[in-house]
């Protein structure tokens, strides 16, 4: 890496010798951290040479045990520039930006912030150096102020270091109306909504003197109008010379804002161009780069009868009038962006949630809302989006992970015996062909895929009528994920097993899908057979937009990204 | 890639689930969880995951505090002793047993002392006026699976945390305890039921509470680590969310179990009265603390998820082995607390012990790291890193906010 | 209690008003239970509000006042601190045995010996809690009964006696200006202290946020170690205070001094509104929550119910309390929910 000094994060050592020059500069805005971090004070208008880049990060690499998350990471940011970053689930963006945001310590590359070369040891050193990272979830303190949460650590102080909440709260107002929105300080942080706890970053952001914002899937939650007033921030923030990085997989909206687009996949940089000139199909070229494999005797096979029927199911303020049946032998792909309610639908038919009316039954039998025993007695099985924290107990061994919804099954008056239950176990591990050391390792040892392919084991056991699998490749390996397609191909095919399936990976809905059902700000708004559909289809009912022959069609590849 | 915060993680505890790559560290497991490599003996014995490092040490102690016993008097493995140690613990054991699943579940019930206690009063109570004794234990028990079940709703209904509701029940059953029987005294039980303070079980020698407990602390453990129901209660205790996503019956199974806590310590109320032959108020106050302290430093996890019955009756061993000891060399009585608190301060010290090391070994890798050009790195004004090659910048001056 | 559903009737603004007025109020609506309670009893028994009752309603909160003050500094940090009782047992004690000890010992060193026990146990217990990451509760647990057994054996079957404390040391727990005791005074304003800190000052605001998001303010860089020590030490600090006060008040000392007292702190707290897994409350509404619970107690001997009839009643009321604000923050999340969804177009 050459030479480069480390910056670090921790708590001051007592009787620190800086403490006086940090009580010197106390009442400028930038603030340092509690952990003594300076914030940047990085002045882009004072760099020397207009070429002078913000950031250059080059040839960064970076693995978890076997997934190479990132093979070759580059991007270039300008000073008043909004630079967009494109590219499907898994292709590594979510990686570089933690990356650059030093949660993450790359393999081998380098960055250097504003010509000087530097290693982030921590998220501490990445804000000194002055990278900000507006992430989709907020760290939020939910019991204080917006002042407080924005300050935290770093409150201006008055005589006898008292919190000047006057000045705290007038240099938000400054920043927020620079901003062009509005967020009144002194409101607690809960309840915030998403829009609201973005511009709360988005201020913190600005009041530490960052020079660097990085937005990561910003829009994924927003309403249009929030989108709207999203964009004028950051066009604010990009004509006062700061440098804004992207991360976005709606391309109308990085065509709307950004000057030049990095397109990355399967962990590489693909390219970087301005955007003027290029259109949508040249970024999807390039963020999927290879053939839509057809799934063999798609769309075509013995198509059984009706296992679920979905029936006016609405939950308020999530999903209104959602209808729609799924088959034995089919598979059924409900898509859409982020926020569209689709995974709120699975939970409510699977029970988590209760619905607030409408009706769902299985096999004819109607299911009783709010009730997950219900639905896995009715023969639902349910592999969630998130599997670390809903999907299986990390501390707890794989053999009884495997087990969990089975028991009834296993017991033998009343008991379950160790062997039986670990013999069940090697079964279903075995069929899935699912990697692990011991059976009685906690299942936090292994992978992401095979994490994935436990969960699946668990709910296979119980020979569900109906399997819903919420985002099922996310996150795992490109082999794993080619098992779990075939796996759940051979459910519908050989096993009759009826599988909804929720994705937001273009290919792979357009591969699985039987039929796809298209969900949009909490309605079902399109339905396409598999000979029918395409991507400009899925993603103009995804936007609402409707794609005329000509135009500028917004293909985006709707991936969010793995962590 | 982080842990994921739960509310009763505790502010400071990393302990909870790690992420994926790194092996678990070593811990108070059994039940769920890797048992531990080792020799062969404890490879074999570990396929039954119900002894693990934890239990092998607590074993270890239970031996250890008999062997001083012994060496301090001769009376102490007699079986007369024995008796005597089951008679003075015997009440505060059983109650243990519902308190470990409890706790498995990531819950608590501090209720428990002041059930036994409201328990005692309604026995008192009801005898007083008259009612026959059959009777009377059917009405306790049953009250005290109303107590139980009340603290079941208000934790699983209306989803309240079981801390600060349990010490509001506590409260509560100890009020109505003392209001029932007020300052009155019953003392005239006939003699076949207070006769459980005087004589053991015939034939085994030890008291009727002590064979009480180990019987229920056969089924309690095979109900634990044998049932679908106690393989939910580690999965709960682990991860309440993920359980509840396997179909596991998250609220049903919290209510039953403190209904059999109320059941369970209602009727280590009426064992508790006979054996005192007395009813009054204060009966039991302050049992709670210990039962806590038996159940924790049994290897069962306060976050829940982990612990094994085994353990616990370990725990209850060395317990009762150790305060009799000290009752044997004359140590006052009530200084005891000092060992109870002693005994649970290591184990919840002990188990951190690798991870304290660990922490400390990063933050000297760290120092070392940043040794020949540290302390810029904190520095105010003069913010940014020293130069590499280039050294052309003039950003860190303390430069104008932007 | 306000018509929530009117409240909600309101455009799309008022879910942050919403949400602010739900915090005050169970902020202040300690006060207006506190009130109503006086007033009904006052009602039953005109004689309630006389000068005695009110003298011992105000002595009896002070100590709890006082210690609550402690215990909501660690309690907002997500954190509990049970050996209170035991503290003050010790050091009422040993701070009123000095008198005997070391003649003519002035009665401030007398305070600063109580403080100094406090901060002794403070620091172990901050330390094992910070340096082991173990979590408080059980760690107090602990020292509640290391500290009560040591406590027990260095007083052994003796105690202090009341005709054995200076005059003035006992004066100051009885004395009383315009029916209001010194000690009340001088509490209210280490409270009042306290408050201020709480609200003002950096370390302060740090404890409710490590409170209301411990892996958030791992990440800002907030010292948690530190942080979590310093409360600990504060609420063994302020637990000594108390324990000198108790020995000026009663006189007659014994190694029972302060026993249950840490149930009482942590209800008073939650009562007076002091969330049980941290980030908000106040120290002003944990010392009404025990002052609601002395006027409890007295209002029970002054219409001459029996006082079995108490811990029951305080035990109601924390369940209560509890109940209250689980059920305002359900219906508040549910309302947020209904109110955000987007229905433009």
């Amino acid at each position: 890496m050459g030479k480069s000094v480390e910056m670090t994060a921790g708590d001051t050592p007592p009787g620190d010798p800086t403490a006086s020059l940090r009580r010197a500069v106390h009442q400028r805005e930038g603030e340092p951290f509690a952990d003594g971090a300076q914030p940047a004070v990085v002045d882009p208008t004072n760099s020397p040479g207009e070429d002078q880049p913000a950031l250059v990060l080059e040839h960064a690499t970076k693995s978890f045990g076997a997934v190479r998350a990132l093979v070759d990471g580059d991007i270039t940011l300008h000073w008043g520039e909004t630079h967009g970053l494109v590219g499907e689930n898994g292709a590594g963006k979510s990686t570089l930006v933690k990356v650059l945001a030093g949660v993450h310590q790359p393999e081998s590359g380098r960055l250097v912030v504003n010509g000087r070369e530097v290693t982030l040891d921590g998220p501490a050193a990445s804000r000194a150096v002055g990278i900000a990272v507006i992430h989709q979830e907020a760290s939020v303190f939910p019991d204080l102020s917006v002042a407080e949460n924005v300050f935290i650590g770093r409150e201006p102080l008055r005589r006898g270091r008292r919190i000047d909440f006057k000045t705290m709260n007038e240099q938000i107002a400054v920043i927020v109306e620079r901003l062009g929105v509005r967020l009144d300080p002194r409101r607690i942080a809960r309840g915030l909504s998403v829009a609201d706890q973005q511009i709360m970053e988005i201020t913190k952001a600005v009041s530490l003197n960052a020079s660097i914002i990085v937005m990561d899937e910003p829009t994924a939650s927003l309403s249009a109008h929030e989108v709207n007033r999203l964009f004028e921030m950051i066009e604010t923030l990009r004509r006062e010379g700061k440098a804004v990085l992207f991360i976005s997989h709606r391309l109308q909206e990085v065509f709307d804002l950004c000057q030049r687009v990095t397109v990355m996949r399967d962990g590489r940089h693909v390219f970087t161009r301005p955007l003027a000139g290029l259109v949508a199909d040249d970024l999807v070229q390039a963020m999927v780069g290879r053939e839509v494999v057809d799934r063999a005797g798609a769309g075509g096979q013995r198509i059984g009868d009706v296992v679920l029927a979905v029936e006016h199911l609405s939950r308020e303020g999530v999903f209104t009038d959602v209808s729609f049946t799924v088959h034995a032998g089919e598979i059924v792909v409900l898509a859409g962006l982020v926020g569209a309610g689709r995974s709120e639908v699975a939970r409510a038919i699977f029970g988590i949630d209760h619905r607030d009316a409408g009706r769902v039954s299985v096999n004819g039998r109607p299911l009783r809302s709010g009730s997950p025993t219900d639905a896995i007695a009715a023969g639902i099985g349910f592999v969630p989006e998130d599997r670390r924290q809903q999907g299986l107990v990390m501390a707890m061994a794989i053999d009884r992970n495997i087990a969990l919804a089975s028991y009834d099954h296993l017991k033998r008056s009343g008991l379950i015996w160790g062997a039986l239950e670990r013999r069940f176990a090697t079964d279903w591990a075995g069929r899935l062909l699912l990697k692990y050391g011991r059976l009685s390792g906690n299942a936090s040892t292994l992978s992401g895929g095979n994490q994935q392919k436990l969960v699946l084991a668990k709910w296979l056991g119980r020979h569900p009528s109906l399997l819903i699998v919420d985002e099922p490749t996310r996150g795992i390996d490109v082999a794993t994920k080619a098992e779990v397609h075939r796996l759940l191909e051979a459910l519908a095919a050989e096993e009759a097993v009826a599988v909804l399936m929720i994705s937001s990976e273009l290919p792979e809905v357009l591969r699985m899908g039987d039929r796809t059902l298209v969900m949009r700000e909490g309605r079902l708004v399109a339905e396409f057979s598999h000979s029918e559909v395409s991507e400009e289809h899925i993603v103009a009912a995804a936007t609402g937009q409707t794609a005329a022959a000509g135009d500028l069609v917004t293909t985006d590849a709707m991936g969010h990204d793995t962590p | 890639m982080n842990p994921e915060p739960t509310a009763d993680t505790g502010v400071l505890a990393e302990q909870a689930p790690s992420s994926g790559a790194e092996p678990p560290a070593p811990s108070p497991t059994s039940g769920v969880g890797e048992p531990q490599p080792g020799g062969t003996v404890l490879a074999y014995l570990s396929r039954f995951r119900v002894l693990a490092r934890w239990e092998v040490a607590l074993l270890a102690t239970v031996v250890a505090v008999f062997v001083v016993g012994r060496v301090v008097s001769p009376e102490f493995l007699t079986s007369y002793n024995f008796f005597d140690m089951g008679i003075s613990n015997g009440e505060l054991a059983i109650m243990a047993l519902p308190m470990t699943l409890i706790v498995a579940t990531g819950e608590i019930d501090l209720s428990v002392s002041s059930t036994l206690g409201l328990a005692s009063s309604l026995l008192g109570l009801l005898w007083m006026h008259g009612w026959p004794m059959p009777a009377i234990i059917v009405v306790v028990l049953a009250c005290g699976a109303v107590l139980g079940a009340f603290n079941g709703v208000l934790v699983t209904r209306v989803g309240l945390p079981s801390i600060a509701v349990t010490i509001g029940t506590m409260l509560l059953y100890a009020g109505i305890g003392e209001i029932l029987l007020g300052s009155n005294i019953v003392s005239n039980f006939p003699a076949t039921y207070t006769n459980i303070g005087v004589y053991g079980v015939p034939g085994i020698g030890l008291s009727y509470s002590t064979v009480i407990f180990f019987g229920l602390a056969i089924i309690f453990g095979a109900v634990l680590h044998f049932t679908p129901f106690g393989r939910s209660i580690f999965a709960m205790g682990a991860n309440q969310e993920a359980a509840i996503f396997s179909g596991v019956r998250v609220k049903r199974t919290k209510t039953i179990l403190y209904i059999v806590s109320g059941i369970v310590c209602s009727g280590a109320g009426i064992l508790y009265t006979f054996k005192l032959s007395t009813a009054e108020y204060d009966n039991g106050t302050g049992l709670v603390l210990s039962v806590v302290a038996i159940v924790l430093l049994g290897g069962v996890s306060i976050f829940g998820g982990k612990g094994s019955m085994v353990g616990v009756v370990f725990a209850v061993l060395i317990y009762a082995g150790l305060l009799d000891a000290l009752l044997l060399t004359g140590f006052p009585q009530q200084a005891s607390g000092i060992v109870i608190g002693g005994l649970l301060l290591l184990s919840v010290l002990v188990p951190s012990v690798p991870e304290f090391r660990s922490r400390l070994r990063a933050g000297r890798h760290r120092l070392q790291r940043q040794a020949p050009e540290a302390a810029i790195v904190h520095s105010g004004s003069v913010a940014q890193p020293r130069l590499t090659g280039d050294s052309s910048s003039k950003a860190g001056q303390g430069g104008q906010p932007i | 209690m306000t018509n929530l559903d009117g409240a909600l009737a309101q455009p799309t603004e008022s879910p942050q008003r919403l949400v602010d007025l739900v915090f005050r109020l169970r902020e202040y609506g300690i006060i207006a239970v506190l009130v109503v309670f006086i007033a009904v009893t006052t009602g039953l028994q005109p004689r309630f509000l006389g000068q005695q009752n009110i003298k011992f309603i105000l002595l009896n909160a002070t100590i709890f006042a006082l210690l609550a003050l402690g215990e909501t500094m660690v309690v907002v940090s997500r954190q509990m601190d049970l050996s209170v009782g035991s503290v003050l047992g010790l050091s009422a004690y040993v701070s009123s045995n000095l008198f005997g000890q070391v003649h003519g010992i002035p009665i401030p060193v007398v305070f600063l010996a109580g403080i100094g026990i406090g901060v002794a146990c403070g620091v172990v217990n901050g330390a094992i809690i910070a340096l082991a990451r173990v979590p408080g509760l059980v760690v107090t647990l602990a020292t509640l009964y290391i500290i009560r057994g040591i406590d027990i054996s260095i007083v052994g079957g003796g105690e202090v006696v009341a005709s054995s404390l200076p005059a003035h040391f006992l004066a100051i727990g009885s004395d009383s200006v315009v029916g209001i005791p010194y000690v009340t005074m001088c509490v209210a304003v280490v409270i009042a202290a306290g408050a201020y800190f709480l609200r003002s000052f950096r370390s302060g605001r740090e404890l409710y946020a490590i409170g209301s998001n411990p892996d958030a303010a791992r990440l800002v860089g907030i010292p948690i170690g530190r942080r979590v020590f310093s409360a600990y030490v504060a609420s063994g600090a302020i637990a000594g205070l108390a324990g000198v006060l108790w020995a000026t008040y009663y006189g007659t000392v014994d190694s029972t001094a302060g026993t249950g007292y840490e149930l009482t702190v942590v209800t008073a707290v939650v009562v007076g509104g002091v969330a049980i897994f941290g980030g908000s409350g106040s120290v002003i509404g944990a010392a009404f929550g025990a002052l609601l619970l002395s006027t409890i107690a007295t209002a029970l001997y002054a219409l001459n119910v029996s006082p079995f009839w108490d811990p029951a009643l305080d035990g109601l009321l924390l369940v209560l309390a509890i109940t209250l604000d689980r059920t305002l923050a359900v219906r508040l999340a549910n309302a947020m929910r209904k109110r955000t969804f987007r229905h433009e177009p």
